[in-house]
């Protein structure tokens, strides 16, 4: 490329200024908390809440005079959910200096980054990327997430179904969609890693279906205790209607598709009895209502999706950074390790491999035409 | 293993029940395949209106406390009085003017009032589902079967039963039947002899709506929910029972269901319920490899 001297000389200074610039800004007392998502794109919804969640906490920190006289300074990335967009926004990241990233939205993003951060030492949390792998495979003990995996609600499930019912014979049943069936092939690992109890039926049901009784007396014959379901509402109300008029009492559990008021009001009397898990209800928490006020107040507009999720991320992270006294990644990691702390979603703390205790489903029971959390 | 004779029983009340329902649908693809050579696709439309119409005036009957045989007479009459104008009303807005028209053009136009209908009923009604009265009791006569099947099941059948017999005679011992028969030979023969065709052409559909109201209401009464999209899968299901039967043929319509509903649930039972549309849909291309006309459908010879 060729410049005209003038204009070259107005180029390298101009780069020299931006080169500078971060090296100015980082040697200020700021903490640099970059919030990585998707900003933009058909996948915004699930993003933006995060960045809104940030920049209302980083107003409250920063009001009260920051963390350890600190300021937090919140650095923007669109990823669009995107893998390989998701890498530029990394790298754009850490050539700011970020500190810490909240982020990526997505799971895919988030694996796709997470050598570039992990490789300078950046602590990442996010807060709805489920993959279980992130965490479980312990690559990366630089990532943390306030969300809960993908397979924690199985576990769930699986445990109430082995511990409280006690049941020896599973039926597993799908709808053959990607939600069902991911959560019964979760659940049939966990089952078999187990070992106490033994699957005795294994069945993928046609969606829509106009009868479902041919299926329900294959249940019937194979003796099942339980029948644990993945999939949504329209065919569980189906199956759960069959399954009682039929005089089962073959117990019927299943995934947060068919927790919805709709199930009992479709299958009325027959959904007695029914165990659906779900997010833990933390519609009552005193925190979560005033971070919901927060929200209003400043975007006038009810919160979306994962924003009780990232406040609770950034309210852990300002108390770990401040704990810590540094954002420095085994300082930070210790911290978020070691304390418990009051959030939006109950109280949290993160185990060894990074995943939020405390934050996770609950299994709850149709009493009286009502979904009863079980303790 | 012995044979489990008690677990062959349960499959086959269960595919008796699939079966009759798809029968009761597939009668009124097959009645206006005869009759005009078109495949009516919003007839599962029909049937879901049939579903939602029951639905609302059941509601209401309830609101005004009348008993609850009042109340199913009542509601089942307006049901099929309401599916019935309908099909009348799809018949004359989307086939009538492109009766002469070359064959694709009114089987687009079907498609689009399928879904044109179901929209409409989307947006008008809720999008949501939604529980369904349970209009059939639990006969005290049936407990010791109750295991094997249930009072709806048993409901089912009855009505399917009544419903072929009475179309039969209709058919058969009618005025309008005979003159059904005759259009269906050859509409403008039957025309030249005095047959008001437009007329016979709506008795039809409305025959036919009538047909899958019923089915409407006694499915969604059996599964206690509906939804504006329940119409869909089951037309489509209805249609192959009626191409499995041979389409055209009434006898044919209601074996092409029986087999269907019987090859889904023995498949669920003895093989895999993950298999059971494939099972059904290779048993349909077998039969239409040795009969290409169905069942009991009549190879048409090309005139000349």
């Amino acid at each position: 490329m060729k410049f005209p001297l003038r204009n070259s000389a107005f180029f390298m200074a101009a780069c020299c200024l931006f080169a500078f610039a971060p090296v100015a800004a980082s040697a200020g007392d700021t903490i640099k908390i970059g919030v990585a998502g998707a900003h933009s794109g058909q996948l915004a919804s699930y993003g933006l809440p995060t960045l809104k969640a940030a920049q209302i906490i980083a107003e409250k920190v920063n009001a009260e005079g920051g963390i350890n006289g600190k300021k937090i300074e919140i650095l923007s990335e669109d990823d669009l959910c995107k893998p390989e967009i998701a890498v530029n926004s990394a790298k754009k990241l850490i050539s700011d200096g970020v500190d810490v990233v909240i982020g990526h939205t997505c799971s895919g993003p988030t694996a796709a980054v997470m050598p570039l951060y992990k490789e300078k030492s950046i602590l990442v949390i996010s807060p709805s990327a489920t993959t279980p792998g992130l965490t479980k495979d312990g690559q990366y003990p630089n990532f943390f997430r306030t969300v809960a995996p993908d397979d924690a609600q199985a576990q769930v499930d699986v445990d109430f179904i082995l511990d409280t019912l006690k049941a020896k014979k599973i039926a597993l049943l799908d709808d053959k969609g990607d939600y069902g069936k991911s959560f019964i092939s979760f659940a049939k690992e966990q089952f078999e890693k187990d070992g106490r109890a033994t699957i005795v039926l294994e069945e993928g049901i046609t969606q829509g279906a106009v009868d479902y009784s041919a299926i329900v007396q294959k249940i019937k014959r194979s003796k099942a205790d339980v029948v644990l379901y993945g999939g949504y509402h329209p065919e569980a109300s189906k199956i759960v209607t069959t399954m009682r008029k039929k005089r089962m009492k073959t117990y019927f559990v299943s995934d947060d598709g068919i927790r919805v008021k709709t199930f009992i009001d479709v299958a009325k009397k027959y959904a007695e009895g029914v165990y659906a898990s779900s997010s833990k209800d933390t519609t009552s928490n005193p925190l979560a209502i005033q971070a919901i006020e927060e929200h209003k107040k400043k975007f006038g507009s009810e919160p979306g999706e994962f924003y009780l999720n990232a406040y609770t991320a950034m309210i852990v992270l300002v108390n770990a950074v401040d704990k810590a006294d540094s954002t420095e990644l085994s300082a930070v990691a210790k911290a978020l390790r070691s304390e418990t702390v009051a959030t939006p979603m109950g109280n949290v703390s993160f185990d060894e491999v990074g995943d939020a205790t405390g934050i996770g489903y609950a299994v709850s029971k149709v009493v009286d035409g009502e979904f009863v959390e079980q303790k | 293993m012995d044979f489990d004779y008690q677990y062959f029983i349960e499959l086959f009340a269960s595919g008796l029940t699939k079966g009759s329902i798809y029968a009761l649908i597939a009668l009124g693809y097959t009645m206006v395949y005869g009759i005009v050579g078109l495949i009516n696709f919003a007839h599962g439309e029909i049937y879901m209106i049939g579903a939602f119409v029951f639905f609302l005036a059941s509601s209401l009957l309830t609101v005004l406390g009348l008993p609850l045989w009042a109340m199913i007479c009542i509601a089942t009459a307006a049901s099929i009085f309401w599916a019935g104008g309908y099909g009348y009303t799809v018949e004359k807005i989307a086939y009538k003017p492109l009766r002469s028209a070359p064959r694709l053009s009114p089987l687009i136009s079907a498609i689009g009032m399928s879904v044109f209908l179901q929209n409409y009923v989307m947006l008008g009604q809720t999008e949501k589902y939604l529980g369904f009265p349970e209009v059939i009791p639990e006969f005290d006569f049936l407990e010791p079967f109750a295991t094997t099947f249930s009072s709806s099941d048993f409901v089912i059948w009855m009505t399917t039963v009544i419903v072929m017999l009475i179309l039969t005679w209709i058919i058969k011992f009618t005025r309008t039947g005979k003159a059904m028969r005759a259009t269906a030979q050859d509409r403008t023969m039957a025309e030249l002899v005095g047959i008001n065709v437009n007329r016979i052409i709506s008795a039809t559909f409305i025959i036919g709506s009538a047909l899958a109201a019923v089915g409407g209401i006694l499915i969604s009464s059996h599964t206690g929910s509906i939804h504006y999209y329940i119409g869909f899968i089951a037309g489509i299901k209805a249609f192959t029972a009626a191409v499995l039967g041979g389409i055209g043929s009434i006898p044919g319509a209601v074996l092409g269901g029986l087999v269907l509903g019987m090859a889904e649930s023995f498949a669920t039972g003895y093989f895999s319920s993950a298999y059971e549309d494939v099972f059904a849909f290779s048993l349909l291309v077998l039969i239409l490899i040795f009969r290409p006309a169905g069942l009991l459908g009549h190879a048409e010879t090309e005139k000349v």
